[in-house]
């Protein structure tokens, strides 16, 4: 067996942890947690990129994750504050209540 | 096999292993934790990589920023295992299995796409902060600017829909 590592192996690893992001959001309720496994996406996508910008030796990808991340950090301010209110209102982070967002 | 591929190796399985405990350990607290970890072996990566700024800004704001945004909101709620929500085992497999074919076929789609090339025999200097910083302020000035304004919108946005409302205070005052 061929232990070098080549760019497939980060394309697979990327894959197996947007995978897993996956099946957290679809597995659990916890609204948190599905925000948490939404950021783990999020980063397997970033992981990615900064192999291909290794590959082909171009700045440009690794510009797009520090993007990536600004953007995230911005999305969990308002996102936890969403969470937050919701909270607030039904006192749970079920998002079983969230299905009829109107009452 | 070189210290490369070891460690290449050494961090994979501790990213995936992390990024399955965040799914399925009971506890909220659990779950950031192991992110945590999962976000550690993610720029550990990037290191191997020599993306060094990359490295730096992913354990400052994801772990550092972030991760503690999330552990705060979990401790103000005080959400423990007791509490948490659960779905049922039928939908929990379904997740699990739709899960696992979406990584199938995105590997089928994806594996004869590119030739694989030895990532550790590519020598480059692009990940330093004096390279990136000359190519995001001379290509990228407009996106950073504009990002600035998409964090002030995000930071007020976040106070707008925190505050307390009108009627919930009075409420309380008048109980």
């Amino acid at each position: 067996m061929d232990f070098s590592v080549n760019s497939t192996d980060y394309l697979v690893l990327s894959l197996l942890l947007f995978s897993i992001g996956i099946i957290g959001v679809l597995m659990r309720r916890n609204a948190i947690i599905i925000f948490m496994c939404i950021e783990l996406m999020l980063n397997s996508v970033n992981l990615l990129l900064v192999s291909f910008s290794k590959q082909y030796n171009d700045a440009n990808a690794q510009l797009f994750v520090f993007f990536i991340m600004v953007v995230a950090a911005a999305e969990v301010s308002v996102g936890l504050a969403i969470i937050v209110m919701m909270y607030r209102k039904v006192h749970s982070v079920d998002i079983n209540i969230l299905n009829r967002l109107k009452h | 096999m070189d210290i490369f591929d070891i460690l290449f190796w050494f961090l994979s399985v501790t990213a995936i292993a992390c990024a399955l405990g965040v799914i399925l350990s009971r506890n909220p607290i659990n779950s950031v934790l192991f992110l945590i970890l999962t976000f550690f072996s993610v720029s550990g990566h990037y290191i191997l990589m020599n993306a060094q700024f990359l490295a730096i800004v992913n354990v400052i704001v994801y772990a550092g920023a972030i991760m503690v945004l999330f552990l705060f909101v979990i401790m103000l709620m005080n959400l423990n295992a007791d509490v948490e929500p659960q779905k049922g085992h039928l939908v929990q497999f379904a997740g699990a299995l739709s899960g696992g074919v979406l990584f199938m076929v995105l590997l089928a789609a994806v594996k004869s796409a590119a030739a694989p090339v030895l990532i550790s025999k590519v020598a480059n200097e692009i990940g330093l902060i004096e390279k990136l910083g000359h190519v995001l302020f001379t290509d990228y000035v407009l996106p950073f600017e504009i990002s600035s304004i998409l964090f002030l919108s995000a930071m007020i946005g976040a106070i707008v829909i925190g505050k307390k409302e009108k009627h919930i205070i009075s409420e309380k005052q008048a109980a």
